[in-house]
């Protein structure tokens, strides 16, 4: 009951098999070996399987693998440019914006698309952003904490 | 979990939707944003044996202004319409703004969240508000469903099984017309315990010229709180008036109690939110007139 399924994850194309209901969260981690994406509550509630779809964030326990075909997903993996870590996860790292790591990626690829459309967001617009993804670990401040630096970091870059 | 198996179809046209909809019953289920329907087949809730895809149909993702009225195409996903919504149907944008969170709006539809009939639901409530209905297509062709004859139960419309619903259509109040928009829940993203949404609109004397109040959470369906609309309409609006007209809407209510709330609770909130979605709603007029 496999088929064969063409994605462009990452900017990459890759070919899975997957069934009909297999989901893309299962598919990135299982036949793409890209387990960055975790995954939590199957059901959409916690966000920890969050990834880009299109540049949205979409649930990907909530998405058929083979629905994604034709689309562009981006996860965590795809977040920095080569090597090292992209300007947002330097800020959770500086922040100390996670703990045991399991919510992170849903998190960052939240927050990247949030701050692309909100370069300058104010705390209680990250607060609603971050309503969607649940975080056992660190009570979120340190999380609003770090998208509000990685915010003010972009704004230093920008020229005068 | 992970769901059971099952077959699935990428619909090319809405006829191809349709016909593999008469052709596998009660067994088939539609499938267009999937916030809804995928939780339940994760959780095994729900078991179809196909599953009818219309992500394909792109002609069916429009929202379009005509007759007065706001068009919206089955595949139009709610974070699109609460993007556009904005300015130009606020009580529509307050409501999707309650529906999950962002990254289930962006592909959740509003066509998908009206026909799904959830009773706690946001937009089935705002499709009655807003004197909306349904365009379903099915083997013999198109028939229109206004809302009040489209909810019999929760999760259970007048559709048929073999029907499709192409499009959602809202009727958007007279540019002078306030509104409001409340709902009680455990969590933001939740499930309203209790929801109520209304508009209100006044002739040049001041007086109520027509009034529109709709409640979620409050029973097997969403319900208009005619008994509100009723004893509003053609009088001086007064906070007094709108706290007996939203008792009086309250009152014909018959909530059922659950682990969240009990139906006493549930009843005393929509006379409370019903009070304050009239109230916003009565400033928001005076505002513009």
């Amino acid at each position: 009951m496999t088929r064969e399924i063409r994605l462009a994850v990452n900017g990459q194309p890759r070919v899975a098999h997957v069934e009909p209901r297999t989901s893309l969260a299962d598919c990135l981690r299982d036949a793409l070996d890209l387990t960055g994406t975790h995954v939590g509550c199957e059901h959409g509630v916690c966000g920890a399987c969050t990834v880009l779809l299109d540049g949205e964030p979409v649930r990907s326990c909530l998405l058929l693998a083979v629905q994604a075909v034709g689309h562009a997903v981006t996860t965590v993996e795809g977040l920095a440019p080569g090597e090292g870590l992209s300007p947002l996860q330097q800020a959770f790292q500086d922040k100390h914006g996670l703990q045991c790591g399991y919510c992170t990626p849903g998190i960052l690829l939240t927050a990247h698309a949030f701050l692309r459309d909100h370069p300058a967001p104010t705390p209680e617009e990250i607060r609603e952003m971050l309503a969607g993804n649940l975080c056992r670990c660190t009570g979120y401040h340190f999380i609003v904490e770090a998208v509000e630096a990685a915010a003010r970091a972009a704004a230093g870059h920008k020229p005068a | 979990m992970k769901p059971a198996p099952f077959d699935y179809v990428a619909a090319a046209s809405a006829d191809e939707a349709v016909a593999a909809l008469a052709q596998h019953g009660d067994e088939a289920k539609l499938l267009a944003g999937g916030q809804s329907l995928v939780p339940m087949l994760n959780l095994r809730l729900a078991r179809p044996s196909v599953i009818v895809d219309i992500n394909p149909l792109k002609e069916l993702d429009y929202l379009r202004e005509a007759d007065g009225r706001l068009h919206v195409g089955a595949l139009r996903r709610q974070r699109a319409v609460e993007r556009w919504a904005g300015e130009r149907l606020p009580l529509l944008a307050a409501a999707l703004k309650h529906v999950g969170h962002v990254a289930i709006r962006n592909r959740g539809t509003v066509v998908g969240s009206v026909a799904h009939a959830d009773p706690a639901s946001e937009l089935p409530a705002l499709l009655l508000c807003l004197d909306g209905e349904v365009v379903a297509r099915g083997p013999k062709g198109e028939r229109v469903v206004p809302a009040a004859s489209l909810y019999r139960a929760p999760l259970t419309t007048s559709l048929a099984a073999d029907e499709l619903v192409t499009e959602a259509r809202f009727t958007p109040p007279r540019s002078e017309a306030g509104w409001g928009f409340a709902e009680v829940a455990r969590r933001h993203g939740d499930f309203a315990l209790v929801g109520a949404a209304a508009l209100l609109w006044l002739d040049g004397a001041g007086r109520v010229a027509g009034a529109r109040l709709a409640f979620f959470g409050v029973g097997g369906t969403p319900v208009r709180g005619a008994a509100a609309e009723t004893a509003l309409t053609g009088q001086d609006p007064s906070a007094e008036r709108i706290r007996a007209a939203a008792r009086a809407a309250a009152a014909t209510l018959k909530p059922e109690g659950d682990i969240h709330a009990s139906a006493r609770y549930r009843q005393d909130v929509a006379a409370v939110l019903a009070e304050r979605v009239l109230s916003e709603a009565w400033t928001r007029c005076r505002k513009t007139s």
